[in-house]
């Protein structure tokens, strides 16, 4: 188990992680999501002892590690940067941790065999990094990692240098591969659909304080501040600061009438609510362009940008008196300026306070309360 | 603005013996005047031995390139008009943004109040006029990768706008932004564009035409719509699409593929050569799950929010499927392919129907 | 940054630390303490508090060798940057003459200084030296042991000869810090050779060139072999320099204070010089950043 208590990294003037508590437990994928710069990689080096927090303490398995170095810490680590050693084979390479830690010959041998089948190197063991593609680089350094076996393993962006192609088959991979080790797993990453592939928890991060951090689906799904559902999204949220009069959220200011339907009706669940300014957060794949099911609700959009990608259409709109994009199915060839009619259905709405903080659905659906109570902003 | 002809291009960067030797094998094409085109394939696929083609900087060791017409195989790329945006932002450090973009034109002697105004329309055009007099070094990179583009810009005699794997170092919320951007850039003025790219999401909503290259080889030229439905290759198939096309080993019965011992329909009789290595191509979103179709065995769920894959085999091969959000899992799940959108290949590469579409 | 705590790094630390002291500190305080007595030799002693100072920064001589010392710094780094830059611009970026020409400028800085003093010595020679021969055979009336224009131009060619490499290698390597991409979007946009030195390749360079600048500084104002080998100071005192001059009053004269005073006035000048420096270099990062 890995746990922070209120670390925080300053220097000189700069906040680089502010108040960061989590607790990471043995065998879990621990994803950190933000944008650059939000502080994946600072929390890193804290989490492995390459930086000394500020102030806050650093805690292995109930033991104070703050001020350890970095070689007492049972880590390994493994960068956007294809490391290895350039002089070294692959099995030399995945073998070195054990080397240095003097295990038996047998037990090396035994442990890169198993490694280096999990990674599909086996056919590239006596051959030296740099005559390997981006792809098996990374694998070895992952493979090193492995085979280290060590308490904490941290992933920074591993996948980010590869090509696209070669990052999905990976990531494919590596739910597996984690899962048949004990390790705590920390893997950062800026891709709100990476952390969705992996799976496991997800702790999001901005400007160096952590958003929220749960079990990634439910992350996802329920974020607990705007903050959060945003820095969770990609294409990127939409979203519209409303004022509720009655049962409507109107999202423009009284003296602007807006062109053409722009009002959404509160969602029953959320119609105990006092009158006043409220944030409404849309996901571009709930935005449709035909009725969406019982509880649809039809607002005018007007198309400024259209994307095919062939499976699918991304309809850049100006929708909700804001810019919005919609994530639709099929080919679409919409002409730019037209009037469309955008439909989602009213149990999709996310609704945030004054302050961007998520309001819990008052009726049927408590269950889905978000968890209000860990790393609120 | 001009035409871009590809009149049989092959290049090798040693002495070429024999077809393999070729980094980029021949090429024979024509693109439009005005067009949005992306290179895409995967490293090593010659995608960036073509740009450097295009742009001057490698000569083919054979055939000819012209732009609008005009041969211009050995040009350097200053005299070819052309203006490039490259993977890292390339930008003038010690200069303001609005020097940066004023740069190409004093080179070429453009009068003074000829540069302030097209300067100031472009700061307009890419949004930059608020950061017009800020030093270029300091910015963030999308901003400086806006700056590459506007030099480009600038200038009225640009023939194409190359484009080198732009957004690698842009986040991807800004991504979003800077390609709506771009195409409406595109459409308002009608630069000719070749975009270079690994990333399928790039290439496919940049483009009007996309080229899939593998192997120093063209495989396709077209629309996304046409990769996505009728990719010609199953490399195509699989490059294009997340998770990529899934892929079957059948023997062909007239309207028929045998699919390990179950047999699935076929939108046409298809005819393989003799000898041919035959498969079905289907796309994950137009696999269904229910009660009826081939077993299909469930190995692995992964709910990525919007949408869940599935992940299961078929006679012994991977196949995924793609269920909408909140979708549930059959137990003991069947599978279907939507009759219209499966493909057959032979040796790799796509079968025309027997009865309906002519020879492609 | 504070980094982890790790107290065996010290030990590693240490053998400069020891050095450092020997070679730097404790010759610097008995300087000091030279600096501030009078002595007479046989180890006497006396307090004079700052005359030696007084004396030393009063002295006419002092000032024409600071004078000439900073004549001398000022012409070379002229001639030097400029020059070193030059060089590394005209030189192969790649392949193997990229290789050659690093080598062939490596020569001067490899051969021991008092040896290019007396290469020198012999090269500019009126009468058997091929430089001194030939601008006599030219026509010009050369001869550095007793005409003071002539000996300024040998030793400041020698200088020259001996340090633009250090500013070549150095400038060099800023120019190979340049990714091609500048280069060829500098073509695209139409860049004169000029404009691709002034907006790319300077900038560039810019904080390589500060770190030649200050050590060609430094190294120069330590001048003492080459030139006591070639022309002694002479003719004269034309080409007594400040550490020349600071031997002279030391050992010439065994003036030990005032000798001792002139090289702590002398060292505070470099000190100051260097801490002017190092305050650009370090805003030029931030600018950057």
């Amino acid at each position: 188990m890995l746990e922070l208590r209120e670390v925080s990294k300053r220097v000189g003037d700069a906040v680089h992680i502010r108040d960061v508590s989590i607790r990471l437990e043995p065998g879990t994928l621990n994803v950190l999501l933000g944008p650059t710069l939000a502080g994946k990689t600072t929390l890193m080096r804290l989490m492995a002892g390459l930086d000394r927090p500020t102030s806050g303490t650093v805690w292995a398995d109930g033991v104070d590690v703050t001020g350890l170095a970095v070689q007492k810490r049972d880590v390994a680590m493994v960068y956007q940067q294809f490391i290895n050693y350039p002089a070294l084979t692959v099995y030399e390479n995945i073998a070195s941790p054990m080397r240095i830690a003097r295990r038996p010959k047998a037990e090396i041998d035994e442990t890169v065999a198993r490694v280096a089948a999990l990674l599909k190197l086996e056919p590239f063991l006596d051959r030296l990094p740099l005559q390997l593609s981006g792809g098996q680089q990374q694998r070895t350094a992952l493979a090193r990692a492995l085979a280290k076996n060590a308490r904490l393993v941290l992933l920074d962006e591993p996948l980010a240098n590869l090509d696209y192609k070669l990052r999905e088959e990976l990531r494919a991979e590596l739910p597996k591969i984690f899962s048949q080790s004990g390790a705590i797993f920390v893997y950062a990453t800026a891709e709100p659909e990476e952390a969705l592939l992996l799976g496991g928890h997800t702790a999001t991060l901005h400007e160096g304080s952590l958003t929220q951090f749960g079990p990634t689906v439910d992350v996802y799904r329920r974020p607990n501040t705007l903050l959060t559902a945003r820095t969770f999204s990609d294409p990127p949220l939409n979203w519209a600061r409303v004022r509720k009069v009655g049962g409507v959220f109107h999202t423009h200011l009284p003296d602007e009438p807006p062109e053409g339907e722009a009002d959404v009706p509160v969602p029953p669940a959320y119609a105990g609510l006092a009158d006043g300014a409220y944030v409404i957060g849309l996901r571009p794949h709930h935005l449709a362009l035909s009725p969406t099911g019982a509880d649809d609700v039809a607002v005018d959009g007007y198309v400024q940008a259209i994307e095919i990608t062939g499976s699918e259409t991304y309809v850049h709109l100006d929708c909700l008196n804001t810019d919005c994009i919609m994530l639709t199915h099929g080919v679409h060839e919409l002409p730019l300026g037209s009037t469309v009619t955008v439909h989602f259905s009213l149990s999709r709405l996310m609704v945030f306070d004054a302050e961007d903080v998520a309001v819990a659905p008052q009726a049927e659906d408590v269950a889905v309360a978000p968890d209000a109570g860990k790393g609120a902003d | 603005m001009a035409e871009i002809t590809l009149d049989h291009i092959r290049h090798a960067y040693g002495p070429a013996k024999s077809r393999d030797d070729y980094a980029l094998k021949e090429l024979n094409h024509v693109w439009s005047d005005g067009g949005a085109y992306a290179l895409l394939g995967p490293s090593g696929c010659g995608k960036t031995t073509l740009l450097n083609i295009i742009s001057g900087l490698l000569t083919p060791s054979e055939g000819r390139i012209l732009f609008g017409g005009k041969d211009v195989t050995g040009l350097p790329p200053e005299a070819r008009n052309i203006a490039q945006v490259f993977q890292f932002p390339v930008v003038y450090d010690t200069m303001s943004v609005a020097e940066n973009l004023a740069f190409p034109l004093k080179n070429r002697g453009v009068p003074a109040a000829e540069i302030k105004a097209r300067v100031a329309r472009v700061l307009d055009m890419l949004r930059l006029t608020a950061i017009a007099d800020k030093k270029a070094a300091g910015l963030t990179a999308d901003n400086k990768q806006k700056i590459s583009l506007g030099r480009g810009m600038v200038r009225d005699d640009v023939a194409a706008i190359l484009f080198d794997e732009p957004l690698t170092v842009i986040d991807p919320h800004l991504k979003w932004e800077l390609r709506a951007g771009l195409k409406r850039l595109h459409r308002e003025f009608g630069h000719t564009m070749v975009y270079v790219t690994h990333d399928q999401t790039e290439a496919l909503t940049f483009a009007d035409k996309v080229v899939v290259m593998y192997a120093g080889e063209v495989v396709q030229v077209g629309t996304p719509e046409e990769l996505f439905l009728t990719p010609t290759h199953t490399f195509v198939g699989y490059f294009i699409g997340s998770p990529g096309m899934n892929v079957l080993p059948v023997t062909l019965e007239g309207t028929t593929a045998r699919v390990g011992g179950e047999e699935v329909a076929l939108p046409a009789a298809f005819a393989a050569p003799a000898g041919a290595r035959v498969e079905l191509g289907v796309r994950p979103e137009f696999v269904t799950l229910g009660a009826e179709g081939l077993a299909f065995t469930t190995t692995r769920v992964d709910d990525v929010g919007r949408e869940k894959i599935v992940h299961g085999t078929i006679a012994g091969r991977d196949v995924a499927a793609i269920l909408p959000e909140g979708a549930e899992v059959p137990a003991e799940p069947r599978a279907r392919f939507r009759l219209d959108r499966i493909n057959l290949y032979a040796d790799d590469w796509r079968l025309a129907p027997a009865t309906k579409e002519p020879a492609a | 940054m504070t980094k982890t705590q790790n107290n065996r790094a010290w030990f590693l630390v240490l053998p400069v630390l020891v050095l450092v002291a020997m070679n730097a500190i404790i010759p610097l305080m008995t300087v000091v303490n030279y600096s501030l007595q009078e002595t007479f030799g046989d180890n006497l002693f006396f307090w004079s508090g700052t005359d030696n100072y007084v004396a030393v920064l009063h002295s006419p001589r002092f000032h024409a060798a600071l004078l000439r010392q900073f004549a001398f710094t000022f012409i070379i780094l002229l001639i030097e940057v400029p020059l070193g830059v030059a060089i590394a611009l005209a030189m192969p970026r790649a392949g193997v003459w990229s290789s050659v020409c690093l080598v062939l400028m490596a020569l001067p800085l490899l051969i021991p200084w008092n040896v290019v003093g007396a290469m020198w010595n012999i090269f500019a020679l009126p009468d058997i030296g091929l430089l001194g021969w030939g601008l006599n055979a030219l026509g010009i009336n050369f001869n550095y042991t007793n005409q003071p224009v002539s000996a300024w131009f040998t030793i400041v060619l020698m200088d020259v000869w001996h340090w633009t490499s250090l500013v070549v290698l150095l400038a060099f390597a800023g120019l190979r810090s340049i990714d091609e991409a500048y280069y060829r979007a500098a073509k695209i946009d139409g860049a004169s050779r000029w404009a691709v030195f002034r907006y790319i390749q300077l900038p560039k360079m810019r904080q390589v060139l500060i770190i030649a600048i200050l050590l060609r500084f430094i190294d120069s104002f330590m001048i003492y072999t080459e030139p006591f080998v070639l022309t002694g100071g002479g003719p004269g005192n034309a080409t007594t320099l400040l550490s020349i001059d600071l031997v002279k009053a030391a050992l010439g004269e065994f003036n030990l204070g005032i000798a001792a005073a002139m090289s702590i006035i002398y060292f505070l000048m470099t000190l100051f010089v260097c801490w002017l420096f190092y305050t650009l270099m370090t805003q030029g990062k931030e600018d950057a950043a």
